[in-house]
């Protein structure tokens, strides 16, 4: 009975103790956040990228080979059938590229101002895997196999084909975590974009009762002149301070205009399949760097013009002590 | 020395279950709702053992998670150790061949996890939609997370018997 007693108290003892560790670590983590919002997660993460991270290298291979096998043997009927419609459409097809042949002349001529308009070429970008993603179903984020030994950083800019994925919120030294935009766990995770032909700034959020219907959602466009098409392609804007500007988001969906009658809200179908992505291309340069970039150069201009005036300063309260 | 062989086990089993859940679940996921593999071991280690393992099996399984993909570390950690604790309250009822109580106790855990993950991440961040989480997040991953406990709660026990033999077979020796 005694022993029974001195159990029961050592557990509960126990309990009390894990649960002070527990909130000592919940504390620390959050002042962690606060003082360096630039540096990793603290050597637990350290260690979880040295031991962890190779095995997910490892199982995410047999992941992706399961989920290949299922899906060939599930598509295969598919595809049968589809081969035979395809063959009966071929013969419509051969007639219908000869007229398509007369308007090539044309198409080539809006190519070339395609890609003129395609600004996220101009930035250099490092491949990376996705390795793991979130284990909850609450939240959207996911891990790649690239950390600060690959010179990734916190804020770049994630993307998959030519949209925009999310931003790099962690990095380890061989790993980093990605929120995607479609995440909805904080405010701060909004995204600064833009109409891309009518310049209208608006507010990109991601919403968890949205992402089965494979949507987020936009507000706060202003309700002016400009008529917005459906189709219209979503862009980050030049005011934001985390993306670079011009990387695609995604088209509208629907446009509407809210009840007070000066703003504009809607849906954005996302350029990326957020759940099919396998490998991500992370964007080396931040916006920080553009702008501090343009504040060097600002700065070494006023840098310039105060030297002139230190002179004058530091004669000044001289005369004044005299 | 005495349940080395436990502890190395348990790890082994913990980094197994992570290791699935974070790479093999989601290609398996059912409207994008993946089952719940680390309460799964938490809870059944909680009732099969006692409150103390289950708690600290919890603390671990939670602490993984939050070092690789928790906001603040410490958070998922304290919920699963309540949770494996908790179960252990249910050691004296339990009995290897009854599958009807583990699988009821692994469903409410997991209901209690999935409305704490909702009052302290989200509700407190102003995100009043209940119903909604209820009934595409909470409730789902309860049904999936019991079906998933099906295959691997059998596993989970196979492994423990097979400890708790061993252990008796070195007991009797020194006696």
């Amino acid at each position: 009975m005694k022993a029974k007693n001195q159990n029961t108290f050592s557990s509960k003892y126990w309990l009390m103790i894990m649960t002070v560790v527990c909130v000592i670590l919940l504390v620390l983590s959050f002042v962690a956040e606060r003082a360096e919002k630039n540096g990793s997660k603290g050597p637990l993460s350290v260690v979880a990228d040295y031991t962890i991270v190779p095995m997910q290298n490892g199982l995410n291979k047999i992941g992706m080979w399961t989920r290949d096998f299922t899906k060939n043997f599930a598509t295969m009927q598919e595809i049968l059938a589809e081969n035979e419609t395809l063959k009966e459409g071929n013969d419509n097809l051969v007639i219908e590229n000869n007229q398509l042949q007369q308007k090539a002349v044309e198409l080539e001529r809006f190519y070339e101002l395609y890609k003129m308009d395609e600004q996220t070429a101009d930035y250099e970008k490092v491949g990376a895997r996705v390795i793991a993603s979130d284990t909850s179903n609450w939240f959207t984020t996911f891990t790649i196999n690239k950390g600060s030994n690959d010179g990734m950083r916190v804020d770049m800019n994630v993307m998959a084909g030519k949209g925009l994925v999310g931003i790099i919120t962690h990095v380890g030294p061989t790993s980093s975590t990605v929120r995607t935009i479609i995440d909805s766990s904080n405010t701060s995770n909004n995204v600064s974009a833009m109409m891309l032909t009518t310049f209208d700034k608006c507010i990109v959020t991601g919403d968890l009762e949205l992402i089965n219907s494979g949507c987020i959602s936009f507000s706060q466009m202003a309700n002016n002149d400009n008529e917005i098409p459906v189709g219209e392609q979503v862009v980050t804007s030049n005011i934001s301070d985390k993306y670079l500007q011009g990387l695609l988001i995604g088209t509208v969906k629907e446009i509407t205009v809210d009840d007070n009658n000066l703003t504009r809200s809607g849906l954005i179908i996302p350029a990326v399949d957020f759940r099919q992505l396998q490998e991500v291309l992370v964007i080396t340069t931040t916006k920080q760097d553009i702008i501090d970039k343009g504040n060097s150069e600002t700065t070494n201009d006023k840098a310039a013009a105060d030297e002139e005036t230190i002179p004058d300063e530091t004669a000044e309260p001289e005369s004044s002590a005299e | 020395m005495k349940g080395i062989k436990r502890k190395i086990t348990y790890a082994v089993l913990i980094i197994i279950g992570f290791l699935l859940e974070s790479m093999l679940f989601p290609h398996i996921a059912l409207a994008s709702i993946t089952p719940n593999l680390m309460l799964i071991i938490t809870a059944s280690i909680g009732f099969m053992r006692g409150k103390q393992e289950g708690m600290f099996i919890g603390f671990f399984c939670g602490l993984l998670q939050d070092v690789s993909f928790g906001k603040y570390i410490g958070l998922y950690a304290l919920m699963y150790m309540f949770i494996g604790y908790g179960n252990g309250f249910f050691k004296r009822l339990f009995y290897d061949d009854d599958i009807k109580l583990p699988l009821a106790l692994i469903a409410g855990s997991d209901l209690l996890y999935g409305l704490f993950t909702y009052l302290l991440l989200f509700m407190l961040n102003g995100d009043f939609r209940f119903p909604y989480y209820l009934q595409h997040i909470i409730i789902p991953e309860m049904l999936y997370t019991i079906i998933v406990t099906l295959i691997f709660y059998h596993i989970i026990l196979r492994v423990n018997q097979k400890l708790e033999a061993e252990e008796q077979r070195s007991a009797s020796k020194f006696v």
